[in-house]
């Protein structure tokens, strides 16, 4: 879906940013914890899970925010390529930040163990109890995260990419925003 | 205007070099950078060697017994902890009978850790998982010397015992393990898994609902007198003794324990397993477990759980003892291994299997 402004709306630059922060912070809590079995090991588990569901909460707002929102238009002069793997790498950022709490609240169902978020709250399992069901999902808890950060990565150069070397304004779409101006290499709708 | 060749080359260098730090970081966080860390698979590396390896099975307390049962409390525990598990009522017992040891089908006449493992569970979904053994302190009070002793221990294939120039200077170091050795040789080994008392071996926190915290120790205390295993002759012993006996009692009628929780008094050591507390002591009867029938692990519902001990309800929470944590890693890594295997049979269920087949 196009968008007439050559920025995100506002709203979706807030949540793009806290999930950032939320998403980045989840990865690097998840790989410590698994690291260790010091005392850092249940305070990161703590952390881990409600933070899960706070990942899964917002993206679910975030997907509702951005189809009715809808994106700006990329750079015309960008080639095919490049458009391709803009899109693509965007709904495999969408289906990461989905799949990943869900793949950890199902493997812990799966897991017989209760999905504590702290305070006594407890969400229903997902799944049955059955291990034949848990060890292939806990191993995909793993697989999605690496490939997940691997894609922020990518995700990240992209963006440095498109504002430091192109300056076209696509960087700006999801930070201050152009405020009205439009920047010479953007274009109002493709 | 075309950017030229080196105003493109800083930003290229510049991105590179951000991307490549935020790996760096990463690779750091999860420990492939730096010094190893102890992890859960440290642990049961060495449990493995020590013991030999039994994959389809935990990889210490192999051998066990499912049992069921209801938990009573008697709602005095609120006055220590806001756990919906210590008001008045009656929440249903999941557990497993074990011995230690990492090999599933070792005989039952060996003086090991005899283990009852509980999951408590209240309406609300919280849980409260415990793993107890039968002796209120412990051989080792941290990851490192667990590890450590797993190493020390380990048989040499030569001589099927601990090579002595490990073994000594490794006990020499650890004055705390020639005390357990100690304890074991002179304590009465249960001549039943219905007659021992069970010991929550760390300390906890517990926290009132004024929010008061307070460090406790609880015990399982057998309404069946206590009877001793003969030590000078455990191998004349039927390999599933204890199990056998087990299945049989039950038969016959429940087995109960009474919960007292144990309130530390200031001075005494909460974060080393190692150390008993001595003397007299707040002590609160929380309530009555009873276990009303047990299942082989084929037919049982504890085979596929972890007890976790770090898995509590609210109102009770972890101490700053290391091995908790330890702990909790080491029981994880074990599940998420045989998971991954498929489970194996039991002892127990072997033994009824034959049984009927007859």
């Amino acid at each position: 879906m196009s968008r007439p402004s050559p920025d995100f709306h506002p709203a979706l630059r807030l949540v793009h940013w806290l999930m950032a922060l939320l998403v980045l912070t989840m990865l690097f809590v998840g790989v410590a914890m698994v690291s260790t079995a010091g005392p850092a090991y249940p305070r990161l588990l703590a952390l881990h899970r409600p933070l899960g569901i706070a990942i899964l909460a917002l993206v679910v707002l975030r997907l509702a925010l951005r189809l009715a929102t809808g994106a700006p238009a990329l750079p015309a002069d960008l080639p095919a390529p490049q458009r391709f793997a803009a899109k693509a790498s965007h709904w495999l950022l969408y289906a990461s930040m989905a799949a990943m709490p869900l793949i950890g609240w199902a493997m812990l169902s799966a897991g017989g163990y209760p999905v504590r978020l702290g305070l006594g709250l407890v969400l229903p399992p997902i799944l049955p109890h059955d291990l034949r069901l848990y060890a292939p999902l806990r191993a995909l808890h793993t697989i999605v995260a690496l490939l997940f950060f691997a894609l922020i990565l990518v995700h990240l150069a992209a963006a440095l990419m498109h504002g430091l070397i192109r300056r076209d304004g696509v960087l700006r779409s999801m930070t201050i925003g152009h405020g009205g101006r439009r920047e010479p290499g953007v274009r109002e709708r493709r | 205007m075309p950017p030229t060749r080196r105003a493109f080359a800083a930003p290229a260098a510049l991105i590179g070099a951000i991307v490549l730090l935020l790996a760096a970081a990463f690779a750091w966080a999860a420990g492939w950078l730096g010094p190893k860390r102890i992890d859960g698979g440290t642990i049961v590396t060495a449990l493995d060697a020590n013991g030999g390896r039994h994959p389809h099975y935990r990889r210490a307390h192999a051998k066990g017994l499912c049992f069921t049962g209801a938990f009573d409390a008697t709602g005095n525990g609120a006055a220590l902890s806001e756990a919906v598990l210590l008001r008045r009522g009656r929440y249903p017992v999941l557990g497993r009978f074990s011995l230690g040891g990492g090999n599933p089908l070792a005989g039952d006449g060996r003086p090991v850790f005899h283990a009852i493992a509980l999951r408590l569970t209240a309406p609300d979904g919280e849980e409260w998982r415990m793993a107890m053994d039968h002796t209120p302190i412990f051989p080792v009070a941290d990851v490192p010397s667990f590890v450590a002793l797993q190493r020390a221990t380990t048989p040499d294939p030569r001589t099927g015992k601990p090579d002595p120039a490990i073994l000594a200077p490794f006990i020499a170091a650890h004055p705390e393990v020639k005390a357990f050795q100690d304890y074991m040789a002179h304590a009465v080994l249960p001549n039943s898994f219905a007659n021992a008392t069970y010991y929550s071996i760390n300390a906890f926190r517990f926290t009132d609902s004024a929010g008061a915290a307070r460090l406790v120790r609880w015990r399982f205390v057998p309404e069946a007198p206590l009877a001793g295993l003969d030590l000078a002759h455990l191998d004349a012993l039927p390999r599933d003794y204890l199990f056998r006996e087990m299945v049989a009692r039950t038969a016959r009628g429940p087995s109960r324990w009474r919960l007292e929780l144990v309130v530390a008094n200031p001075g005494d050591v909460t974060d080393k397993a190692t150390v008993a507390w001595q003397g007299p002591h707040r002590t609160i009867d929380a309530g009555t477990l009873t276990l009303s029938a047990v299942q082989p692990e084929e037919t049982g519902a504890c085979r596929d759980i972890n007890f976790d001990p770090t898995i509590l309800p609210r109102g009770i929470g972890l101490s700053d003892d290391p091995l908790l944590a330890a702990r909790s890693k080491a029981y994880s890594s074990s599940f998420n291994r045989r998971a991954a295997e498929g489970p194996g049979p039991s002892a127990i269920g072997q033994d009824l299997a034959k049984e009927t087949a007859r």
